[in-house]
């Protein structure tokens, strides 16, 4: 089976983009009628404009497809920073290789303490997070702390880069279950304006990242696109098509998908480089792809503020992350009764927006008529 | 079947169901044929209240939701909330993408105390959870060589069925749609096949949408029937969980007086069989 790069090419996103901003309230309706997206066509119609009008039944039709395949549950884990280490110029992260940040590498002895903090808080599902520096972050690093991460957490996935096969193979073999990246922007002359050094740079290589990855024996999968960066119809479609694809071929994993909106952050970016995503477009977006994808994971981060994590429990979310540090080692630094941060964090990657600590994340779960659940893995399954 | 020896067959029925209508799996005796599952609650407590209103005997769960270290974690403690005395805990594998990691994770539950009973499931694609035939008859055959009462969840497929029978299996479970569709009994034709053939007691699992779905498997002869995400997403759950324990009592009795014949011909004359008389 083709490479998503050698399909996404070819795919008219633009002209989907166009079908959908000329979409009629009977197309929509049309659509509604039958409970799914059938088709890229039949998802674009659903962002558009038109659909506007019907985001309440999308959003309840979405709530439904949602509960069906995973209860009213949401999955919580957390994530921590390795390394803010990077060789990548990437114009709206905090860990660009040129902006003037405390660098840091934490050791495995302190990622352990650190974890074992997160699992006194609840966590058992671990995503391993950093700036990719194939020096700092080696692959015999990434393995080691894999390695003593499992006996803590029994669920973990990463998300630093594309590595090779035989990069991941000892990971998988140590116990990591999911494989996380994000294309940030799939729109090629954007993508290439904001990453302009580092072999980040190489578009490509990041859109066949995912898939590679699988066939090193991943059965987690995550992708997402860095909304703000570009027209967000365009990143919806062919995130999309992108996960449309690797549920075929990579038909083992559970495909994940995540909508990060752009945060403050060190560095040269500013907001007027930004493509405006409404609250309401983000809603739409992914209730709209609950019609298209019923059974993907989507995971929302602490970059969304709590009053809108919380709207979007009931809407069609599955995954949450809570008390969120952004900073390698910034753990290490928050009180451990209150779950704040102690101090300033120069060397975070961006500022997250929902600072609340787990419980009372979790607690807001139960008040929308979910549970929270921490536990979903076993570290039986996923090691020998 | 006179009138008057129905009627007091229905009469025991109802009267002494609990008694007369039981069924064995391996050597423990069930008096509910309604099994449900544990995921997708909304909140433990909910849970652990529709069980108890279910009235079932037999109750499922992943074992990677379960706290298995014996730590008593408090963020994994779903096991907290069922009452042993009441219930057989049957533990599952979901998870479990191959024959390795569904022995491995059972051996687990079993050393952690849990009963030596295990529902197998083995589904390598997340997207429907529909079960591998392979690894699930591989995994069948270990376990019950170490002494595992296996419920093998499966697709509906008769031979597959005989074959887990021959191996050992306490039952087979096959499907009646895919989990969480609640579409019904979509495999029909397949599932009457493996109930006119087991010698294990059938359980129709997943796909259950409806109480109406649960008789209707009765009514084919299923012997139980095993429903999660039609309870567990209900709006009141303990409510629909009695809803599915009336429809189970319903279509079994149906099933034990048999259904009354129905012809689709008319049937005054005998135009074939007429040169007799």
């Amino acid at each position: 089976m083709a490479l998503f790069s050698e399909i996404l090419p070819s795919l008219p996103v633009d002209a989907f983009c166009q079908q959908s901003i000329d979409s009629s309230l009977q197309s929509v309706d049309r659509i509604l009628s039958n409970g799914k997206a059938n088709s890229l066509s039949e998802f674009a119609t659903l962002l558009s404009p038109a659909a506007r009008d019907r985001l309440e039944q999308i959003a309840q039709i979405s709530q439904s497809l949602t509960q069906q395949h995973f209860g009213k549950v949401i999955r919580f884990f957390a994530p921590i920073y390795l390394s803010n280490e990077c060789v990548n110029i990437c114009k709206y992260c905090g860990f660009s290789r040129n902006n003037p940040i405390p660098r840091k590498t934490i050791a495995v002895d302190q990622v352990v303490s650190e974890v074992k903090q997160l699992a006194k808080k609840g966590f058992k599902s671990l995503l391993i997070v950093s700036g990719e520096h194939p020096k700092f972050v080696s692959p015999t690093y990434l393995e080691d702390c894999i390695a003593e991460c499992i006996k803590i957490m029994p669920g973990i996935q990463i998300e630093i880069g594309p590595l090779s096969n035989d990069d991941c193979v000892p990971l998988v073999n140590a116990g990591c279950e999911g494989f996380v990246l994000y294309q940030e922007t799939y729109h090629k002359e954007t993508y290439q304006k904001h990453h302009t050094a580092g072999p980040k740079k190489d578009y490509l290589a990041r859109l066949e990242a995912v898939e590679n990855a699988y066939s090193s024996g991943f059965r987690k999968l995550g992708i997402g696109a860095l909304l703000g960066l570009y027209d967000w119809r365009h990143e919806a479609i062919a995130l999309a098509a992108h996960a449309k694809h690797l549920t075929k071929k990579c038909w083992k994993a559970q495909v994940s998908l995540s909508f990060p909106r752009m945060r403050p952050a060190a560095g040269e970016f500013s907001d007027d480089n930004l493509t405006e995503v409404t609250d309401r477009d983000m809603i739409q977006l992914i209730c709209a792809m609950r019609l298209y994808l019923p059974k993907a994971a989507f995971t929302l981060s602490t970059r969304e503020p709590q009053s809108f994590r919380d709207g979007l429990i009931p809407l069609g979310i599955t995954h949450m992350s809570a008390g969120v540090c952004t900073e390698p080692g910034g753990y290490s630094d928050f009180d451990d009764e209150t779950w704040t941060q102690t101090r300033e964090q120069p060397g975070e990657q961006f500022n997250i927006a929902d600072e609340r600590p787990p419980h009372e994340v979790a607690a807001a779960i139960q008040e929308k008529g979910y549970e929270a659940v921490w536990k979903d893995s076993e570290k039986t399954l996923v090691t020998q | 079947m006179s009138m008057v020896k129905s009627l007091v067959l229905i009469d025991s029925i109802f009267l002494n169901n609990r008694n007369m209508d039981s069924f064995k799996i391996a050597d423990r005796t069930f008096n509910s044929r309604l099994f449900v599952g544990t995921g997708k609650f909304s909140s433990p407590e909910l849970m652990k209240e529709t069980l108890k209103a279910s009235g079932t005997e037999l109750i499922t769960v992943a074992l990677k939701r379960a706290d298995l270290s014996g730590e008593n974690d408090p963020f994994a403690n779903i096991l907290d909330f069922f009452e042993s005395d009441r219930y057989l805990i049957l533990p599952n594998t979901a998870g479990a993408m191959n024959c390795d990691e569904a022995v491995r994770i059972a051996r687990l539950a079993e050393a952690s105390g849990l009963p030596k009973w295990v529902k197998l499931e083995i589904h390598p694609d997340p997207n429907y959870l529909l079960p591998d035939p392979i690894e699930t008859l591989k995994a069948a055959e270990i376990l019950v060589k170490e002494g595992f009462t296996v419920m093998p969840y499966i697709n509906a497929d008769p031979v597959l069925a005989l074959r887990l029978q021959d191996v050992g299996c306490a039952t087979v479970m096959p499907l009646g749609s895919p989990i969480g569709s609640n579409n019904g009994i979509e495999t029909r034709a397949q599932i009457e096949i493996i109930i006119e053939q087991a010698n294990v007691p059938v359980v129709v699992d997943a796909g259950i949408g409806l109480p109406s779905h649960a008789a209707e498997a009765m009514e084919m002869g299923a012997d139980a029937v095993l429903i999660n995400t039609a309870i567990a997403i209900a709006s009141n759950p303990a409510e629909m969980a009695k809803a599915f324990a009336s429809a189970i009592t319903a279509g079994r009795t149906a099933k034990m007086i048999g259904s009354s014949s129905f012809s689709r011909t008319a049937s005054a004359t005998s135009p074939l069989t007429a040169f007799l008389n």
